[in-house]
C-alpha cells in the first residue's frame, strides 16, 4: 500500500499534459523585469544605479535582514529603471529593469554540464553559500531557504524531506527536473543534509511519475541514506503538514512548524537550485517553468531566466488561445490569476496556466445542502461549511476556536462544494481577520 | 485582452446538487419496481400524485409567497415527494397524499427557508402529520398481490410488525408467531412479500440502492451501517432476556421502515450531522429510539418518530461533535 495523508484530500484531474515535454530552453528576451520582493519577508535593497552595467549571475540587491533574500541579475545588460512595477497581481512593485546585451555571465561560475560530487564546504559555508545565492522555496512559498535550514534555538532536525510531489494538476517542471536533473537533485540532497546535519532524506513523489521515481531510485541507492518515498496520489499532498504525515507518519501540531517534529521540507526545485549555488557558484537566476493549459497550442517545460515576461513564455508555447479566459501563476488549485501577463517570471512562478472560457465558468451559488462533503475532504480536519458561515457574520472568537488558523486554502472544500459555494474565499477572510486580531492580542 | 480574475481554487469538481439528489432518486428505481410489481397500478398512482405534488407546492409557494426563482428542477422536491409516497400505502386516496405533500413541502421544508435550511426530513414531516391525522388510512396495508393488485379495492392485511404488537398485546409468545405457518418467513420477508408501505417492503432492492450511492459516493456507509449495528446489538440483548417478548434482530432489520429509513431517510444531507462522529451518535440515537418504539411504545412502528427525534438533535450534534482534526 502506497503510504499517503490520513485524512481529506480530493483527485482533481491531473491533466498533466506537459509530463513528457524535455525542459526546452527559452531565448533570452529583450527585457527583463526583476522584482525586489521575490520571497516571503522584506525586499531587497538595491545596490546598482540606473545605467549600470551588469552580467548575468552579479548580485543587484542585497538581502535587508534576516526573513529576506539576495536577489541577482538574470542576464547581462544596462540597467534602465529602478523603480515601481504593476506585478501580476496589478500592484505597483519595486523592480529593476535591465535591458539585455549579449550573455556574459559573471566570473566563477560554472556553466558546464559536468556533475560535482565532493562536498568540500563546511555546514556554516554550504548556508552562506545558499543565502549568498539567493535560494527560496521553489514550489511556490518563496520562504528564504537559509532561514528555514538554521531552526530555532532548541529545536533539532531529524530527516530533510524534499517534495517532490507535485500535486497540483497540469504542472510538470519538478516533474521534468527529476528526471533531467536527477543526479544534481540528489547532491543538492546531500548537500541540505550537511546543512542541517541530519542522516537522513526522504523524497517524496506522487506515483503518477512513476519514471521520476524509478529514475531517483537508481541514482539514490548509492546513497542508502536518502529514501524515495512513492506516494499516493491525492490532493494537497504537497502541502507540508500532509507531507510530513505521508512520508514519517508524524504529525505537526496545530500552529507548530515541521522542526517541531524534527523535519525540516524543501522542494526538489530548492535541491537543484543548491546543488548550482553551492557546486556550480551559480546564484538563483533561473528556472523551469510549466506552461500549460487545455488550449495551449505547444504545452511545455521552459527553462528560463527570472524576470522573463510571461508574455515571452506564452509566445514560445504557441500564442494565447482565443478562448483564455484566465492566466494563473501557479496550479489550478492555489495559483494565482494575473492581471498583467507582462509581468516577469519569478523565483516561486513554477506554472503559467491558462484557463479557458468555458473551464473558467462557474454554476450560480445555491444554498448550503449541509452534504458535509467539504468536511470529508478538509485535509486539516476543519468544517469549511461552518467556518466560511462564521466568517460571514465575522464571530471571530468563534473562528479561532474552529481553528481556522489551521487552514491551508488548499481549496478542497470549494473545489467539492455541490452548492458551488466560494467557502475557501470566505474563509480566508475569516483567517485574516481571526489572524489581526490574534497579534492585536499579543500586543 | 480580458482576463479574468478570482480567488483559488480555479477548479470545480462538477459536483451539484442535482447530481445528487437525482442519484438518490436512481437508488430508489429498483425498490420503485419491486412495489409496482408488488401491489400494482396504486404504487404508480401514489407516487406520480405525491411528485406531481410536491413540485407543484415548492413552485407556488417559491413563486407567490417567498418570491425566489422556483428552483423545482434541483431534484430535492421531487425526492422529498419520491420518499413521501415510499412511506405511507399505496392504497391511500389521492386528497389524502396530496395534503401530505403539502405538509411536506410548505411545513416541512418551506416555513424553514427552503433546501438546506430545514430542521427535519420534510418527507417524513408529511408521513407523521398523515399518520397522527388519518390513522386508519395510513394503517391500511395493501398486501403484496403482484402487479394485478387493485388501488382502489385492495385486499388488505396486518404488516408483521402489527402482528408482532398485536401478539405482545393479547399475550402471545413471540418466539411461537415466529415459528408458525402463519408467519411469511424471513426470505419472503427480505423479498419484499409483505404488507407495508409502498417501497419499503423491499429489503433487497433498497439495499441495492445503498450500495449504489456508496458507489457514487452520494452518501457515506456511517449512518445507516451505525443504524443497523445499533439495532442489531440493541434487540439482539432483548432477544436474549427474554425470547416470548422480544422478536430478534433479523426481524427488526427487515420489517417495516428499518431499510428505507436507515438508508433513504436519515442520510437525508440537510438533516444529518456533519462529522462521521455526528453521524455515529445520530445512527446509534435512531437504532435505540426505534427499537425502543417498536417494542415499548403505542405504535408498531418507530423509524419515522426515531429519525425526527434524532433530526432534532442534530445542530446539537453538530455543536459538539467535530471532526477529527489533522492534529
Amino acid at each position: 500500500m502506497l503510504k499517503t495523508f490520513r485524512i481529506g484530500g480530493v483527485h482533481p484531474p491531473e491533466n498533466k499534459l506537459s509530463a513528457n515535454g524535455k525542459i526546452i530552453v527559452l531565448t533570452l528576451p529583450e527585457q527583463v523585469i526583476i522584482p525586489l520582493s521575490q520571497h516571503i519577508g522584506a525586499p531587497a535593497t538595491p545596490i546598482v544605479q540606473k545605467g549600470d552595467t551588469v552580467k548575468a549571475g552579479q548580485l543587484i540587491a542585497q538581502a535587508t535582514g534576516f526573513v529576506s533574500a539576495n536577489i541577482h541579475s538574470s542576464v547581462s545588460g544596462t540597467i534602465v529603471a529602478i523603480d515601481n512595477v504593476t506585478d501580476a497581481a496589478g500592484l505597483s512593485k519595486p523592480a529593476i529593469t535591465i535591458k539585455v546585451e549579449g550573455d556574459e555571465w559573471e566570473n566563477g561560475i560554472d556553466r558546464t554540464e559536468k556533475i560535482e560530487h565532493n562536498i568540500a564546504l563546511s555546514q556554516e559555508e554550504i548556508i552562506k553559500a545558499i543565502a549568498a545565492a539567493g535560494i527560496v522555496g521553489m514550489g511556490g512559498a518563496t520562504f528564504p531557504t537559509q532561514v528555514k535550514l538554521t531552526p530555532p534555538p532548541g529545536n533539532k532536525a531529524e530527516f530533510l524531506i524534499i517534495n517532490g510531489v507535485e500535486c497540483e494538476p497540469y504542472l510538470t517542471s519538478d516533474h521534468r527536473i527529476m528526471l533531467e536533473k536527477a543526479e544534481e537533485i540528489i547532491i543538492g540532497v546531500q548537500i541540505l543534509m550537511k546543512a542541517i546535519g541530519v542522516k537522513k532524506a526522504i523524497i517524496g513523489i506522487e506515483n503518477n511519475k512513476k519514471d521520476a521515481i524509478a529514475h531517483l531510485q537508481q541514482i539514490a541507492d548509492k546513497t542508502p541514506e536518502i529514501e524515495i518515498c512513492p506516494l499516493k496520489v491525492k490532493y494537497p499532498q504537497g502541502g507540508e503538514k500532509q507531507l510530513i504525515q505521508a512520508t514519517t507518519g508524524r504529525t505537526v501540531p496545530s500552529g507548530a512548524l515541521p522542526i517541531a517534529v524534527g523535519a525540516v521540507v524543501q522542494n526538489a526545485g530548492t535541491a537543484l537550485a543548491v546543488y548550482e549555488a553551492v557546486m556550480k557558484h551559480k546564484p538563483l537566476i533561473e528556472r523551469v517553468v510549466t506552461v500549460t493549459g487545455k488550449s495551449v497550442k505547444n504545452p511545455g517545460n521552459y527553462l528560463c531566466r527570472i524576470g522573463t515576461p510571461v508574455s515571452k513564455l506564452l509566445e514560445a508555447a504557441g500564442g494565447i488561445p482565443e478562448d483564455t479566459a484566465k492566466v494563473i501563476g501557479g496550479g489550478p488549485m492555489m495559483g494565482r490569476t494575473m492581471l498583467n501577463i507582462d509581468s516577469p517570471v519569478m523565483k516561486g512562478t513554477s506554472g503559467i496556466l491558462l484557463i479557458s472560457d468555458k473551464e473558467a465558468r462557474r454554476s450560480p451559488v445555491r444554498n448550503c445542502i449541509r452534504c458535509s462533503k467539504c468536511v470529508s475532504v478538509c485535509p486539516m480536519g476543519l468544517e469549511p461549511y461552518l467556518l466560511a458561515k462564521l466568517a460571514t457574520f465575522n464571530l471571530l472568537e468563534r473562528l479561532e476556536e474552529e481553528k481556522v488558523m489551521d487552514c491551508i486554502e488548499c481549496g478542497s472544500c470549494s473545489f467539492t462544494c455541490p452548492s458551488a459555494r466560494p467557502l475557501l474565499d470566505y474563509i480566508r477572510l475569516g483567517k485574516t481577520r481571526t489572524g489581526a486580531m490574534l497579534r492585536n492580542r499579543k500586543k | 485582452m480580458k482576463l479574468l480574475v478570482s480567488p483559488s481554487p480555479h477548479l470545480h469538481s462538477g459536483d451539484s446538487i442535482e447530481k445528487n439528489m437525482y442519484g438518490v432518486i436512481i437508488a430508489l428505481i429498483p425498490a420503485f419496481i419491486c412495489s409496482i410489481l408488488f401491489f400494482g397500478t396504486g404504487a404508480i398512482i401514489v407516487t406520480l400524485t405525491s411528485v406531481l405534488a410536491c413540485l407543484f407546492f415548492e413552485y407556488i409557494i417559491q413563486k407567490y409567497l417567498l418570491r425566489q426563482q422556483p428552483t423545482i428542477f434541483d431534484g430535492s422536491a421531487f425526492l422529498t415527494g419520491v420518499l413521501l409516497a415510499f412511506n405511507v400505502p399505496s392504497n391511500l386516496p389521492v386528497w389524502i397524499i396530496i395534503i401530505g405533500a403539502l405538509v411536506a413541502i410548505g411545513i416541512g421544508k418551506m416555513s424553514f427557508g427552503g433546501l438546506g435550511c430545514n430542521i427535519f426530513n420534510p418527507a417524513l414531516v408529511g408521513r407523521v402529520f398523515l399518520l397522527i391525522s388519518f390513522p386508519v388510512q395510513m394503517t391500511t396495508w395493501p398486501l403484496a398481490q403482484g402487479f394485478a393488485g387493485s388501488y382502489t379495492d385492495a385486499q388488505t392485511g396486518a404488516t408483521p410488525l402489527a402482528l408482532l404488537k398485536e401478539a405482545v398485546k393479547t399475550g402471545q409468545s413471540v418466539n411461537d408467531l415466529l415459528v408458525a405457518d402463519t408467519f411469511i418467513g424471513y426470505k419472503e420477508m427480505f423479498l419484499g412479500h409483505m404488507g407495508g408501505s409502498l417501497g419499503e417492503v423491499a429489503a433487497w432492492a433498497l439495499l441495492i440502492g445503498f450500495a449504489y450511492m456508496l458507489i457514487r459516493k452520494i452518501i457515506t456507509w456511517h449512518i445507516p451501517v451505525t443504524i443497523f449495528a445499533t439495532v442489531i446489538v440493541f434487540s439482539g440483548i432483548l432477544h436474549l432476556c427474554n425470547p416470548d417478548q422480544f422478536a430478534g434482530p433479523l426481524f427488526h432489520l427487515l420489517s417495516g421502515g428499518m431499510m428505507l429509513g436507515a438508508i433513504f431517510m436519515a442520510t437525508d444531507y440537510v438533516t444529518s450531522p456533519m462529522s462521521h462522529k455526528g453521524m455515529f451518535i445520530f445512527g446509534a440515537g435512531i437504532g435505540i429510539l426505534t427499537v425502543v418504539i417498536r417494542v415499548f411504545g403505542a405504535y408498531p412502528e418507530g423509524m419515522s418518530f426515531a429519525i425526527l427525534i434524532m433530526n432534532a438533535f442534530t445542530p446539537l450534534i453538530n455543536r459538539y461533535c467535530k471532526p477529527t482534526r489533522f492534529a
